[in-house]
């Protein structure tokens, strides 16, 4: 509890200080530039959260952190250097840490040839906070406890190749050892545990075991995308592994493993009525499951979703998503289903909507995104406020809400880990 | 010789509209050119100073790329920003349709995320600034009809009135058109009570390359009392920007033209 004080008292401190040498910062970014030609960026930030409910598997506090992020970035005549690092003071693990979302080079070695080498955020696809053909690492436990949006996307350690021609663009993402997503285990979050049958924390946290040999767990991302008439098609292929830990071994203790996945997909998104429509989906192909008869490997699933996105009114948009997951081998699945463990759907459908209201000359952005599940009959809401006090000093607040009828569903397992945060940033 | 002759047809034609009277719509379609499609293709760095009612300053800093699909026709902006820092490096595009919506994308390069946005109302503010997305890339002249209220000694006075009034927060406006080069200086919005609320001013009109370009303007908001002012420099024509250029690939990459 007192080191809790300390990092917020520091964080403060930290805050008031680079806000008052802001005058100075500006030199340093300048001076860098004339000497180094170096363009330094970044945010100092301090944010707080609560949980809603006590959870007793969790501490109260579900976020509680100070952060500093630089940003240096080289232009090159030949190509873009980019590095990226957060220095995080967390108080609710107690720790400091540093953390590197970007080092990497940018060039075009060919004319029709464009090369990303190094640490790198990677996105595709067209979902919405929904992802079928987007197998890059994401962080789901920043996600829950209200960190900003950017942490959701964790980086690759990856070589991206991408090729132009006129009819077909493609793109390969090659990760040498897999990077797996942050998955939910108990440290911050309370969770559904299958092998004990409760809803556990901190008093069970599930340990994963990591892929991490150079070649043999590499992953391979590809891409083949073009427009036509303003329409975006792409094609999709991954080689690699579930990027949550979707199996559970026994021996020699109970532990999470990333089972080999392969999936296909495409999506197909323009402008349709004054709007944006999308429409994607990918095939799962749980290759260590492929009968479905392993009750502790995900099965295959076909995956899809479609959405739509308008304006509603001057600076107010909606959109909505309709998300399907479709379990292959559903009955070869609940014939081998251990006694007691709760069976899933073969169907989970679920439902997004999305609405942004910007007010105040667009410096206030009120948002709220919600996913609603009809057959898990939960629900995951996130309203936020963001309010852009000047060009530097950013103030934000919002929820995490989750909730259900059973504590097994996607949603309804994190009921206890709802939260609202607070946080303000000073950028630079 | 033949050739001489021909020039001197066209050049004839062409300022055979300057000798007699000009219609209205004449005027406002060589306004139109004059005042977006300088050039086949043009770069500029832009600052703006977005000030409210109490006087407190908010900065805006992006470079602006523009290619001219036809002249007069369809148009791409790329749109990559400087500043503040919490924009940095994003990325907006698009594909402006004289005929149909526009095509938009922004790229969120915290994320590396691609986003299409839905067309919106084009009298939005622009990056809350009191300048409107129509005012960046140009209302289409089909949207009005013109009459020519006035001739001064240096400028045609054109009054335009919504053919679709319901679209718009506006009743009218006039807009002062210099004689001399088309450039237009002034535009007065009227709303539905008739009354003066807005005012769009060129403040410096400068030769570059041979084009008059627009270096500094301004958009007063008489309701809200706030105002932006738009400077321009390393304003730069037919500097050969590609196609490309307003493709996926350099939302993901920003190109030369837009990193200095």
């Amino acid at each position: 509890m007192r080191r809790g004080i300390v990092t917020v008292a520091a964080a403060a401190m930290l805050l008031g200080a680079v806000s008052s040498a802001s005058a100075s910062l500006k030199q340093i970014q300048d001076r860098l530039y004339d000497s180094s030609g170096i363009e330094l960026a970044g945010f100092v930030e301090s944010r707080l959260g609560t949980r809603i409910d006590r959870d007793q598997d969790e501490k109260r506090q579900s976020i509680k952190e100070a952060r500093l992020q630089l940003d240096l970035g080289r232009d090159f005549d030949w190509g873009l250097g980019h590095f990226k690092v957060d220095f995080v003071a967390d108080g609710v693990e107690e720790k400091a840490a540093s953390e590197i979302r970007e080092a990497n080079l940018q060039f075009s070695p060919l004319e029709w040839m464009d090369l990303k080498v190094g640490r790198q955020v990677l996105t595709w696809g067209t979902g919405d906070l929904l992802f079928i053909n987007d197998m890059f690492p994401k962080d789901w436990e920043s996600f829950f406890i209200g960190r900003d949006d950017e942490n959701l996307k964790a980086p690759s350690d990856a070589v991206k190749a991408s090729f132009f021609t006129e009819a077909v663009n493609f793109d390969l993402v090659w990760t040498p050892v897999m990077n797996n997503s942050t998955y939910i285990d108990g440290s911050r979050i309370s969770y559904y545990n299958s092998v004990i049958g409760r809803v556990a924390g901190r008093d069970y946290i599930f340990a994963d075991d990591e892929r991490n040999q150079f070649i043999r767990d590499s992953e391979f991302a590809l891409r083949a995308s073009r427009t036509v008439n303003g329409v975006e098609l792409a094609l999709y292929s991954y080689y690699g592994f579930w990027k949550t830990p979707e199996g559970v071994e026994f021996t020699p203790a109970p532990r999470l493993f990333y089972p080999r996945l392969t999936e296909y997909g495409a999506s197909v998104r323009g402008e349709l009525g004054g709007g944006i429509a999308n429409v994607e989906a990918g095939y799962y192909d749980s290759l260590e499951d492929s009968g479905g008869g392993d009750p502790f490997v995900r099965n295959s699933e076909v995956r899809f979703l479609a959405g739509y996105e308008h304006e509603l009114a001057r600076d107010f948009t909606g959109a909505v998503q309709y998300y399907l997951e479709w379990m292959q081998d559903y009955s070869a699945y609940e014939a081998s289903l251990p006694v007691g463990m709760p069976a899933k759907d073969e169907y989970r459908h679920l439902l997004t909507l999305r609405l942004t209201k910007l007010m105040l000359q667009q410096n206030l952005r009120l948002s709220l995104f919600t996913y609603y599940s009809p057959s898990d009959h939960d629900y995951y809401l996130r309203p936020k406020a963001n309010y852009k006090v000047s060009d530097h000093w950013t103030v934000e607040t919002g929820a995490n809400i989750f909730g259900g009828r059973d504590d097994y569903t996607f949603w309804g397992q994190f009921e206890d880990n709802s939260n609202v945060y607070l946080a303000a940033r000073y950028g630079f | 010789m033949k050739k001489f002759f021909l020039i001197s047809i066209l050049l004839l034609l062409w300022a055979a509209p300057a000798l007699g009277a000009m219609s209205a719509d004449e005027i406002v379609h060589r306004a139109n050119l004059a005042s977006y499609y300088g050039g086949d293709d043009g770069k500029a760095r832009v600052t703006m100073t977005i000030t409210d009612s109490q006087g407190r300053e908010r900065k805006r800093e992006f470079i602006i790329l523009r290619r001219d699909v036809a002249d007069g026709g369809d148009q791409n902006f790329y749109v990559y920003f400087r500043r503040p820092s919490d924009v940095r490096k994003m990325v907006f595009m698009v594909k402006k349709h004289v005929k149909g919506d526009d095509d938009r994308w922004l790229y969120l390069s915290k994320l590396d995320l691609v986003k299409r946005i839905a067309a919106s109302d084009k009298r939005t503010s622009f990056v809350g600034s009191n300048f409107f997305y129509e005012d960046v890339s140009g209302r289409s002249e089909k949207e009005d009809s013109h009459k020519l209220l006035e001739e001064t000694a240096d400028h045609y006075v054109i009054e335009n009135i919504p053919k679709n009034p319901d679209a718009v927060e506006f009743a009218s406006y006039k807009v002062w058109i210099r004689k001399k080069d088309f450039m237009p200086d002034k535009a007065e919005y009227t709303d539905k009570q008739g009354r003066l609320y807005r005012v769009v001013e060129a403040l410096e009109i400068k030769e570059i390359q041979g084009i008059p370009t627009v270096t500094k303007s301004r958009v007063r908001d008489l309701n809200s009392k706030s105002q932006t002012v738009s400077e321009f420099s390393k304003i730069q024509y037919n500097i050969g920007i590609k196609d490309s250029v307003f493709t996926e690939r350099y939302l993901r990459r920003p190109p030369r033209e837009a990193r200095r």
